[in-house]
């Protein structure tokens, strides 16, 4: 069956919060009902209607035709079970606090992409802004599960106070990858830089080019490790790189031992 | 009671009687097959009968790298005993002394039950803080520290109150040679049906018993109506062209494992023929008073 489709008619004139457009929350609108739906975060009003083309559809597929980096909260608390896809770019948040389901984005994403994601599966074709998968200000932590692909690169603190779940980024990180992880997987497959895993708790942070991590990180040995197998197996599908990465014979840097030292970072020996 | 024959095997016109028991399968790998099989021959030792062991276990099948989640040589190995509580805690114990000690191991959940025994969430604790855990695809592992590695094991492990424990074949033939011919023929066949294990050794009884002894406090005794050592002294069950007796007793995680298990033990012994092999097959029962489970020998017949 087709999906739920918004079409794209102009650049929003303002930021909009798209929150109120996910599949459960569209359930049993009319299309009148939804272009009605205020998505303005101003005084000045946008609603749907003035923006989209609403094409009805099933809704466990919801399809954005053209995006914009106004389009911020898509996909924000999205339940198991749903998918969005969007052909263009989209703003901060994307899938913010999402429970489930997937969330595609053909082009870039903005800060705090993944933000606080529960158990979504997110693939950025482009590139991310700041902060990826992380908390915003005065949350105690981030990501806690899913799965985040991005295929481009991310910029600064992906990962930040990663919880659980799993994080590729296909192409180079910003600064302090992984800063204050709690636990959870972040890959990196281009390169990283700044303070890798500062203040890493229980996190496993594999990077695919090496790099100095500092002194508060000890070379522990090259290992086959067989978690590394599995999770190369679970990613195959998602990202061949990726597995490819974790296939191979890994050397590990026990740390952050500024903390607990019980995270780790992994490079091919 | 009428007799049945095939390509001149006698078969008992009777059934073997089975009871529910608590069942549960794990996937053991290692670096090698050989390893692979080291832990599960070590974790299914000394288990054949609850009786005396707590549980009855045996391996399953050998699973190719290519169907195992970590892409190393496997073995799977089932678990049965008489309750949850009894499977819980043979499986932790078992784990932990045969497996988290076997070079290179890891394990993981093969059966989705309809309760989860938390294996890894028990072992964990060797790692002594340092062991950490890892979610993939919604399930949870731990990794715990050890001298040649990592020991890499499953949270949680499926387990099953549907199993079935006591699917049995009494092989009887001429002399020993001949008996335990027909006997290992059958064995072999059924180790190609899944989910089932023959839990004794080699998948092999050679003291099948009674209920009830003449001494005190022993709840079972030898199954004299089938001894051939006792035709004549005692009430037997066997005719004069009977020189040996063995058994096979089968444990499956479903009704229709154990019941293809026993078709298959069946149909490898008939085809022997009694020149080779056995001559007479039963199956034992206690009247339909043991448990619910009946496997008629007559519906399992080519």
């Amino acid at each position: 069956m087709k999906p739920f489709t918004f079409t794209l008619r102009q650049e929003p004139p303002q930021r909009v919060d798209l929150s109120a457009l996910t599949p459960d929350r569209l359930a049993g609108k009319s299309v009148a009902q939804i272009e009605a739906i205020e998505i303005g975060v101003t005084r000045i009003s946008t609603k749907v209607g003035d923006l989209f083309n609403v094409s009805e559809g099933d809704l466990k597929t919801v399809r954005f035709e053209g995006g914009s980096a106004r389009f911020d909260l898509l996909g924000a608390k999205l339940l198991p079970g749903f998918e969005i896809h969007v052909e263009g770019d989209v703003g901060a948040q994307c899938g913010r606090l999402a429970k489930g389901g997937k969330i595609t984005v053909s082009g870039n994403a903005g800060p705090h992409a993944a933000s606080g994601n529960l158990g979504a599966e997110v693939e950025i074709k482009g590139d991310v802004g700041d902060f990826l998968a992380g908390p915003l200000a005065g949350e105690l932590a981030g990501m806690a599960g899913g799965r985040v692909i991005v295929r481009g690169k991310a910029g600064e603190r992906a990962g930040d106070r990663l919880r659980r779940g799993i994080l590729v980024i296909e192409g180079d990180a910003g600064e302090d990858l992984g800063a204050r992880v709690i636990a959870g997987t972040i890959l990196v497959l281009g390169e990283a830089k700044g303070r890798i895993g500062y203040l890493n708790k229980r996190g496993s942070i594999v990077l695919a080019r090496g790099g100095c991590f500092g002194s508060t990180y000890v070379d522990c040995g090259a290992h086959e490790l067989t978690f590394a197998r599995l999770f190369a197996r679970s990613l195959r599908n998602h990202s061949a790189p990726a597995a490819d990465l974790l296939s191979r014979k890994l050397r590990r840097y026990g740390g952050d031992t500024a903390v607990y030292g019980k995270g780790e970072i992994l490079t091919p020996d | 009671m009428p007799d049945l024959i095939r390509n001149g095997v006698t078969i008992d016109d009777n059934f073997a009687e089975a009871f529910p028991m608590s069942g549960t399968g794990i996937l053991i790998t290692a670096p090698n097959a050989k390893w692979a099989r080291q832990a599960a021959l070590t974790m299914t030792g000394f288990a054949t009968s609850v009786i005396g062991c707590g549980c009855e276990a045996g391996i399953d099948r050998e699973v190719p790298p290519e169907e195992t989640p970590d892409g190393r040589p496997g073995v799977r190995a089932l678990l049965f005993a008489m309750s949850s509580k009894d499977a819980e805690k043979q499986l932790v114990n078992r784990l932990g002394q045969c497996v988290l000690t076997c070079p290179g191991s890891a394990v993981y959940s093969t059966v989705a039950g309809e309760f989860e025994i938390k294996v890894g969430d028990a072992l964990r604790q060797f790692g002594d803080k340092w062991q950490m855990s890892k979610v993939v695809d919604d399930r949870r592992y731990w990794r715990v520290p050890v001298m040649d590695g990592e020991f890499f094991c499953e949270g949680k492990v499926g387990l099953t109150k549907k199993s079935v424990g006591g699917g049995n074949l009494l092989i009887m033939g001429a002399d020993w040679d001949k008996t335990m011919r027909a006997t290992e023929a059958a064995v072999s066949a059924i180790d190609g049906v899944a989910d089932a294990i023959a839990p004794f050794p080699g998948g092999i009884v050679r003291s099948g018993s009674k209920v009830g002894s003449k001494y005190k406090g022993m709840s079972a005794s030898t199954n004299d109506a089938y001894c051939p050592t006792l035709r004549g002294v005692t009430k037997s069950e066997l005719d004069a062209d009977i020189g040996c007796v063995l058994e096979i007793v089968i444990d499956g995680l479903t009704d229709n494992a154990v019941r293809e298990a026993m078709r298959a033990g069946l149909h490898a012994i008939i085809e022997m023929g009694p020149e080779q092999g056995a001559k007479r097959v039963g199956a034992g029962n206690y009247g339909g008073k043991l448990g619910p489970f009946h496997y008629h020998l007559k519906e399992l017949l080519p």
